[in-house]
């Protein structure tokens, strides 16, 4: 159906969004790149010439590189997986008949809206301080000693806050997929005397598959760069520093602008392995 | 540009046609969410009021937040702030930099002689003042004297780190969550390892020596570490390895910590019966020792500084010197009592026989007058700073040490572990500036 | 029999679901509780749920001390003003996808993906200078034109996903009607994909509000929006549970109204493509 000329009207048409995001990524990419292979300390005059690949040994040789990728990945793939089987099952509860549907989904979705600032605050304040947090009088309720939560169990309680964020949104992704299913062809299985696991893993997983992707991809994006959790709780102590969080040292708390900026390629590297392993999962689900 | 200017030009027209006969300048100040940043912000209207050509903008935020913004804006040369609160740390380095600017002509009725000599030595560089304090802090020990009594025992005036010991298991009752003392835990350079590095000196300990060779594998650290760990394992509260000045505060208003040693300038909040339900049982003490002639107390003033390049440079000054001047300490106490006010920057603030009734006033100036940022510990350095070693890395590598040991005391991994990563670590980014 | 099975089972469900919802939304009405109370009762123990002395004192307090008027303008101008802007660029970008598809489109859909996984701390220093250069520090202009830049790619994403699954049929008879190609977009794209657009503008609002980093390192007084606001409340002196919850609640409230009441809209197009 596309002529030539629908063809050229469609390149002009998507040029502005091309040209701003090939902007958007270059320049900076760039700046970064001419950065890393530069001694560059404001804190002592600025640019002190070239270093070659200095920066990018050292920040690979530096005993807190590996262990930050992989808290990385670590957080990552916790709250992935954590949204993912609780979005699940909570998709599969709402979408049971039961009364004030509305009023529940309304609950559900909450903490979406939250600002990851005041969800880490809140959190790390009200619920999780071994004193006066809301789980310490819990515990203390029960006769049990108040868990330290950000540094007995900082890991998972950091990827309890992220998940707690997120959890909505793989909810209501999931649940608009279920919606979606065919309900005849439930009751035909139900029929054939199909176990409700039966059901749930040969026709309700399958059909799940293309909004798992999506959620699979669309939190990876945003957690790979999570940054506000871990400055607001643990600043990065307790084995909660990331890639993201070890850059933010280098280059804002160090001030060694060369150094971080050798960081961030290595962080954009990370980040397309991650896109490159997520695009062949999606892209293959996407298509159709 | 022309558009711009012209719209620059009409909107000043408007502003000048809406009643403003004068010209007016805004000056951005940019400081942290303390208690006594706050109440200048609320008392500005005194300035404002005098000076109605200036407008003023606050940028308040928690500290860390703001030390970040303040160093990023000042290094790449932003520009966005006119007045910037920073401390004794920063004032050194960006002073040789040539990032501010001098307050040596600051009027005579200001009068810059009146300022406590170790504060203003903190902040002057080669006969310059960069930054005039706002309010000066050292640290002391905050203790119950309820529970010092029920232990036996009697708190001298200046203790040593023995006695803290002591004290400390004697008021432990960890069954009525009291807890014999309350230390800094919370990773940061401005956080324990200030709490720790000024500990460090009395035991004799320091970062570097006078070769620039990191220290943290000597008896010495190993000492002040290990006993800091018994104190807090034993003693100390639970959840210490995240508690910070501000928790330990709390804490210590909430009744929970028999024993504090912490900055000065908590002395105010512990003894306000708004906040705190111990107000009336609590005494003070120096900063305990080891018997090496250095006192575990550091130095620190917060302090505003103009950044160099600023388009509003005597506006701001005007501000500095209304908001360090005497006349706002008088116009504190007239409103909200002499106990309320910023503390620990005039000789003439300790002179005064009604802020001599204030019960930490004395303890205050002591502690301060004891630090010495040129000669902080038993051995000699090649740096100054007493909690802090003043150069550019500081900042990054005390931090990083500061999380080790902050493990540590989560019970990640031992003593030896930590201190072991410290110096690994120090080592490094040392050679990567060029030591 | 089969009746009072299902009856059974919907009081189940709705038992179930009533408990994890609260659960799940229990922080946030804690938040709003504690921001009635005094800073004594937030710490009380045991902690008081709803018999305490409701007081107006922290708002007050919250209010004295900063302008939430300004902040909560800067927020509303940065979130909307960076929706429109992206939007109105991505809706021919993502037309073009989706009804003239070549061999690359998947790969610039992509490519526009993976973008935002530039880590923003990295490039920090690089665009601060270049912020300094343009004068863009501190205003609105650069912040919404950041976000816009960051929120682009979900944008065209999401319509893209929207606009494929209008069928392409009517386009043709729309053409030979001889429908220009701006009538085709005005007049039949836009109305059919008025919900699938309402949906991405509200989840990019959404994202807008939130974001935290850019809008705080590149801001001071006069553009500031409301994480600023909650960053000069995260840990002052002394007792601030309350006082943080009233900011807390000022900061969330208008975001969590408008994603209530457009909560359908917003489910309906958050499914990226992924129901068919």
């Amino acid at each position: 159906m596309a002529t030539q000329h629908s063809r050229s009207a469609a390149r002009l048409m998507m040029a502005p969004a091309v040209i701003l995001l090939l902007g958007w990524m270059l320049v900076p990419l760039i700046m970064t790149l001419y950065f890393s292979f530069k001694k560059y300390l404001p804190l002592r005059g600025g640019d002190l010439g070239w270093v070659g690949f200095d920066n990018y040994a050292r920040f690979v040789s530096s005993s807190s590189f590996w262990p930050s990728v992989q808290a990385t990945l670590l957080i990552v793939g916790g709250v992935l997986l954590i949204t993912l089987v609780l979005g699940v099952l909570l998709a599969l509860l709402l979408d049971q008949p039961m009364w004030g549907q509305g009023v529940v989904r309304i609950l559900f979705i909450a903490p979406f809206f939250i600002m990851p600032t005041v969800s880490a605050l809140v959190w790390k304040n009200m619920f999780m301080d071994p004193v006066n947090g809301l789980f310490a009088h819990l515990w203390k309720a029960f006769g049990a000693q108040p868990v330290e939560w950000l540094s007995e169990a900082s890991l998972p309680s950091i990827i309890l806050i992220i998940s707690w964020r997120w959890l909505p949104f793989a909810t209501l992704i999931l649940l608009t997929a279920i919606q979606s299913l065919d309900s005849e062809q439930l009751e035909a299985a139900e029929m054939d005397g199909a176990s409700p696991l039966a059901r749930f893993g040969h026709i309700i997983l399958p059909h799940l598959s293309r909004a798992i992707t999506v959620v699979l991809l669309i939190q990876t994006i945003f957690l790979l760069s999570v940054f506000a959790e871990i400055f607001v709780t643990t600043q990065g102590s307790f084995g909660t520093r990331t890639l993201t969080y070890l850059i933010y040292q280098r280059v804002l708390e160090s001030q060694n602008v060369g150094l971080g900026s050798a960081g961030g390629v290595f962080a954009i590297i990370l980040a397309n392995i991650v896109a490159i392993f997520l695009m062949r999962i999606v892209g293959k689900n996407l298509d159709a | 540009m022309p558009l711009k200017k012209a719209l620059c030009a009409a909107t000043a027209l408007t502003l000048a046609s809406a009643g403003a006969a004068f010209a007016e300048t805004t000056i951005t100040i940019a400081t942290v969410n303390n208690g006594d940043m706050i109440r200048m912000q609320g008392l500005a209207e005194d300035f404002t009021a005098k000076h109605p050509d200036i407008k003023l903008e606050w940028v308040t935020l928690e500290e860390n937040v703001l030390r970040q913004r303040v160093t990023q804006d000042v290094a790449a040369k932003g520009g966005q702030f006119d007045v910037m609160t920073i401390g004794t740390y920063e004032v050194p380095i960006w002073g040789k930099q040539g990032w501010l600017v001098s307050l040596n002509d600051l009027p005579e009725s200001w009068d810059a002689g009146d300022l406590l000599p170790a504060i203003r030595n903190g902040l002057t560089i080669d006969g310059e003042l960069y930054a005039a304090p706002f309010y000066g802090e050292s640290s002391m020990v905050m203790y119950r004297t309820d529970l010092m009594k029920k232990a036996g025992l009697d708190m001298p005036e200046a203790p040593t780190w023995d006695f803290i010991k002591q004290a400390a298991a004697a008021m432990t009752d960890k069954g009525n969550e009291v807890y014999g003392i309350c230390l800094r835990g919370k990773a940061g350079w401005g956080e324990n390892m200030a709490f720790l590095t000024a500990m460090a000196n009395s035991f004799g300990a320091r970062w570097f020596d006078e070769d620039w060779k990191a220290q943290f594998n000597t008896p010495q650290w190993s000492d002040t570490i290990n006993f800091y760990m018994d104190l807090m394992n034993n003693y100390g509260p639970p959840g210490a390895s995240t508690n910070g000045f501000n928790e330990n505060l709390s804490l210590f208003q909430q009744g929970k910590c028999g024993m504090w040693i912490d900055a000065t300038v908590a002395a105010s909040f512990v003894t306000n019966a708004n906040d705190s339900t111990v107000a009336d049982k609590v005494g003070f003490a120096l900063a305990p020792d080891k018997g090496l002639g250095k006192r575990g107390n550091w130095l620190w003033a917060w302090s505003l500084a103009i950044p160099a390049g600023t388009d509003a440079e005597d506006a701001a000054k005007e501000f500095i010197a209304w908001a360090t001047s005497k006349e706002y300490t008088a116009l504190v106490a007239s409103k909200e009592g002499w106990a309320n006010v910023p503390p620990g920057t005039r000789t003439s603030l300790y002179e005064n026989p009604e802020y001599a009734k204030v019960p930490f006033a004395a303890m205050t100036l002591g502690s301060i007058n004891s630090a010495d940022p040129t000669n902080p510990t038993v051995d000699p350095v090649p740096y100054t700073g007493v909690q802090f070693v003043a150069i550019p890395e500081f900042a990054g590598i005390a931090t990083q040490v500061g999380q080790e040991i902050s493990a540590a005391l989560a019970g990640q991994q031992s003593v030896e572990e930590a201190l072991e990563k410290a110096q690994a670590l120090t080592v490094d980014e040392m050679e990567a500036a060029g030591y | 029999m089969a009746r009072e099975i299902t009856q059974k089972r919907k009081i189940v469900n709705t038992l179930v679901a009533w408990t994890i919802g609260f659960l799940i939304f229990f922080p946030i009405l804690w938040t709003v509780l504690t921001s009635f109370k005094t800073e004594a009762q937030a710490i009380s123990d045991p902690p008081v749920f709803l018999f305490f002395d409701w007081t107006l004192e922290n708002y007050a307090i919250v209010q004295e001390r900063s302008d939430y008027a300004r902040f909560l303008w800067n927020s509303v101008i940065i979130a909307v003003g960076s929706t429109v802007l992206g939007t109105i660029i991505s809706v021919p970008a993502a037309w073009s996808m989706a009804f003239v598809p070549s061999k690359k489109t998947k790969d610039i859909l992509l490519w526009m993906l993976s973008t935002k996984m530039l880590p923003a701390v990295g490039v920090l220093y690089p665009i601060y200078l270049i912020f300094i250069e343009l004068g863009l520090l501190d205003t609105k202009v650069g912040l919404v034109a950041v976000m816009t830049l960051i929120n682009l790619p979900i944008i065209v994403w999401m319509l893209y996903t929207y606009f494929r699954e209008i069928p392409g049929e009517i386009l043709e008879a729309a053409r030979m009607d001889g429908a220009t190609l701006r009538d085709e977009i005005i007049h039949v794209l836009t109305p059919m994909a008025i919900p699938g657009i309402a949906s991405t503008v509200l989840l990019n609002i959404i994202l807008a509000w939130n974001e935290a980093f850019w809008t705080l390192n590149l801001t001071a007084a006069k553009a500031a929006p409301l994480t600023a606001f909650i960053a000069s409340y995260s840990s002052p002196e002394g007792l601030f549970y309350a006082k943080l919850s009233a900011a807390s609640t000022m900061a969330i409230a208008p975001i969590l109204i408008l994603g209530w009441f457009s909560q359908k809209q917003l489910v309906r197009g958050l499914t990226f493509g992924a129901v068919k």
